[in-house]
């Protein structure tokens, strides 16, 4: 039996989902025979982890200091081991701009695109060369914030009138934001999951809306909204081909013990452009890891055991 | 620690399962507007004025313990009895009493005791609603208000207001179209008194206006009426009931802002036919409200001069709402409007256009300070721009710098985007609905609607300070 402490809530605005992802793990972690240490994250992180002095952490969390990087460098400087990738990989991911640009010039297709800085417009004038970027990207463009996880701040801009309105929503979550070719396809997650440490593909989650054009944050997380479909029904080409470029993003950002990566299968022309990857994915009842590790025989006992297995043994 | 000794939680196949067996309504509940942000504005760092939390504080605990012990030597086995679904007669007298200060007399008889105010719409909508059926609200209308009409699967129509409440002439045509259209209007929602979330006042005209009409088309009026006691200025005006005389209004109020939300103690007066159908509701929802409560608050008015308490509350909350009003002019920047309540919780403030205030709210919040964004009092997509601000539940000091941190995060949106829109301002949009449609709204009836005109009707009349245009901003 080992002492497992489980970090979760934190201060992000995902706060509400990382407590539901472990308030699962939780009890996974207690039904696979470990003691389990509740760290609502907060001012006491690290004066709780001193005291509890714990065998490994299970990072729960989702979104700013929980998935970028922060808790991570704690864990490193305070010597505890801990799920999923390390401070460099989780830098990585949390910012869409760094990832994007890895992607593009390691040559994997994700969408065209720009990225800003605030100042970049209130100092250098940035907002001129907007007419250069929309006709480049043509509209409609996805404008997001550079380091949010959720859909939370991600609008459509249709035409260029609405690119100011867009781009002061994606300032609220982040000094930094991209303008994005919009993808119109189908919304696919590639979950991965190491085996020995090696990593391998889970099958694949198609999120289908159910109602609005977009799935919005609210319906990523309710029952009944989106509808989820896995493995997700494609050309076994398609698959495939799916798998292998997250498998080749997992690599590049040096990811470890589990991720997911976010694609679009473009309608037109049936290409694959990856979009974004996150270090750690939801674990809530309707996640698309914990699904489709589901789909592959792996229950949720089973896939947080495999996720600690690797901490537990170093 | 024992292993296993926690049930295990639902599994992704459960939940499959239940997604089956959810009832078609589910689909169209609205989780109160954006839950998971709005959970983070409960933190205790955070100055919310995203409540409507009337102040308890000032209650003193031993009223309260020594109320508690009457309550347990004259009626301790009461108390902790059913009671009868309509609510005890004891309660009943001193309901009529509230009501009469508020010029309506009442047969204790004729009321219906219920668990909070909120309950009386739900049992309106129980007793009225069929799927589809049509309930007119003012746009905004009280957000909690929203989850119970979609619950019911109502089809809401809003009607715009302006400072003299809901616009009549709006209402009209809204009538005319239903009837064309041959939709099925049930009941008309209405806050006229310091309007949640709007903070204005329905016109002595406009009342007497929507009772004849009510009256002439035999159609029936929700009066919620929680906050007419708390008048901060002016002079009250009758309550829709009593120019109707209990025809076609349904009359409903509450302890909450009186007394205390804690007790969950309302009620409603109805023409009889539909208070007996409601009761029957209230029978199959929860029997009766709470035995406790009603003998505590029964207790409380035999006490002594109720209103003297109602009194303290109301110097309280004028000098926050004041406390705010100033605030607002102080730091919010001239593009944003707000209105000027004479009473009641809340003040309701209009962004320009291009704000989002589900985005600001996020933007708030890393400042810790929080308010509703106006999305919640809307179901047709309207309000993008518009927040909710709740004077009553915090004190001045956190008011003054809750509003001051609200203000700087929109000076900042606004700066922003003037620096954008400054290289290209001829393609501009000057006014109007939130451009970036993200999320493309639908009625309660399922055909997608235009996103409507910003409310400016209501931003119009009440402006402080009055709005100019920017040099060079177009």
């Amino acid at each position: 039996m080992s002492r497992v402490a489980v970090l979760k809530g934190g201060r992000s605005l995902e706060r509400q989902v990382s407590l539901k992802s472990g308030g699962r793990v939780e009890d996974a972690v207690e039904r696979l025979g470990h003691e389990v240490i509740s760290i609502d994250v907060g001012a006491d992180l690290v004066a709780r982890l001193s005291s509890e002095a714990p065998d490994a952490a299970f990072v729960a969390l989702h979104g700013r200091d929980g998935e970028d990087g922060t808790v991570q460098e704690l864990l490193e400087v305070m010597g505890i081991p801990y799920t999923g990738s390390g401070v460099s990989a989780c830098i990585r991911m949390a910012d869409k701009v760094l990832s994007k640009h890895a992607m593009r010039d390691r040559g994997i297709p994700t969408p065209d695109f720009f990225a800003f800085s605030e100042t970049a417009f209130r100092e250098l004038g940035a907002a001129q060369a907007l007419p250069a970027i929309e006709e480049r990207l043509k509209f409609p463009i996805v404008v997001k914030p550079a380091g949010q996880g959720s859909a939370l701040g991600i609008k459509f801009a249709r035409t260029a009138a609405d690119i100011p309105a867009a781009l002061v929503a994606a300032f609220s979550y982040d000094r930094k934001v991209l303008l994005e070719r919009h993808v119109t396809g189908r919304d696919l997650a590639v979950s991965i999951l190491d085996e020995g440490g090696v990593p391998r593909p889970l099958p694949i989650v198609e999120a289908v809306p159910q109602q609005e054009d977009f799935y919005d944050f609210e319906s990523r997380y309710e029952i009944g909204r989106t509808r989820f479909v896995c493995p997700a029904s494609l050309d076994d080409a398609v698959t495939e081909r799916a798998s292998e470029l997250a498998l080749e993003v997992y690599a590049l950002l040096g990811c470890s013990g589990f991720g997911r990566v976010d694609l679009m299968l473009e309608r037109d022309t049936d290409a694959l452009y990856v979009l974004e990857a996150n270090a750690i994915p939801g674990l809530t009842e309707t996640s698309l890891l914990p699904q489709a590790a589901d789909a592959a025989g792996i229950g949720f006992d089973a896939l947080v055991a495999r996720i600690l297995e690797t901490v537990l043994s170093r | 620690m024992n292993p296993g000794s926690r049930p295990p939680r639902s599994t992704v196949r459960d939940i499959e399962r239940y997604a089956s067996l959810f009832a078609e309504r589910t689909q169209v509940m609205k989780s109160s507007a954006m839950r998971d942000l709005m959970a983070l504005t409960e933190r205790e760092d955070v100055i919310s004025l995203a409540g409507g939390l009337p102040d308890t504080s000032t209650f003193p605990p031993e009223s309260y313990a020594s109320l508690m012990r009457t309550v347990a030597a004259e009626c301790c086995a009461r108390a902790l009895q059913y009671g009868p679904t309509e609510g005890f007669s004891r309660l009943k007298r001193c309901i009529a009493e509230v009501m009469s200060a508020e010029g309506m007399e009442i047969d204790p008889d004729d009321l219906l005791v219920t668990t909070g105010g909120q309950q009386v719409i739900d049992l309106v909508c129980k007793t009225l609603i069929d799927p589809g059926d049509v309930i007119v609200a003012e746009a905004p209308t009280y957000p909690g208000a929203v989850p119970t009409f979609c619950a019911y699967q109502a089809d809401v129509v809003q009607v715009t207001m302006d400072r003299d409440g809901m616009r009549i002439d709006q209402l009209l045509e809204t009538l005319d179209e239903l009837d064309r259209t041959g939709r099925r209007l049930k009941f008309i929602y209405t806050v006229p008194n310091f309007h949640n979330p709007a903070g204005v006042t329905m016109s002595l005209q406009r009342r007497r206006d929507l009772v004849r009409i009510a009256a002439e088309r035999e159609l029936l009026v929700l009066e919620d009426n929680p906050y007419g006691l708390l008048r901060y200025e002016g002079t009250a005006l009758p309550t829709l009931r009593s120019l109707d005389g209990g025809e076609f209004v349904i009359y409903a109020s509450t302890f909450s802002k009186i007394l205390s939300p804690g007790v969950r103690l309302g009620w409603t007066a109805a023409p009889p036919p539909v208070l007996q159908k409601m009761s029957i509701g209230k029978q199959s929802a929860d029997l009766c409200s709470s035995s406790v409560s009603q003998c505590f608050v029964a207790a409380y008015f035999d006490s002594g001069p109720w209103h003297e308490y109602v009194r303290s509350l109301i110097e309280i909350y004028r000098r926050r709402r004041d406390v705010m009003l100033d605030s607002l002019a102080e730091h919010f920047p001239r593009e944003a409007e707000w209105t000027h309540p004479e009473g009641g919780l809340f003040i309701w403030a209009t962004m320009p256009a291009y704000i989002d205030t589900n985005d600001l709210l996020a933007r708030a919040l890393e400042e810790h300070v929080a308010f509703v964004p106006g999305r919640a009092a809307f179901v047709d997509g309207r309000g993008g721009s518009a927040m909710r601000l709740n004077f009553s539940g915090v004190g001045e000091d956190d008011i003054r710098e809750g509003i001051r941190r609200i203000g700087e995060v929109v000076r900042e949106q606004v700066d922003l985007y003037d620096t954008l829109t400054g290289a290209r301002a001829a393609a501009m949009p000057q006014t109007g609905a939130d451009p970036v449609t993200a999320h493309r709204q639908r009625s309660a009836g399922g055909e997608e609607r235009e996103p409507l005109q910003e409310d400016a009707e209501l931003a119009k009349v009440l402006r402080l300070p009055a709005k100019r245009k920017r040099a060079g901003s177009g």
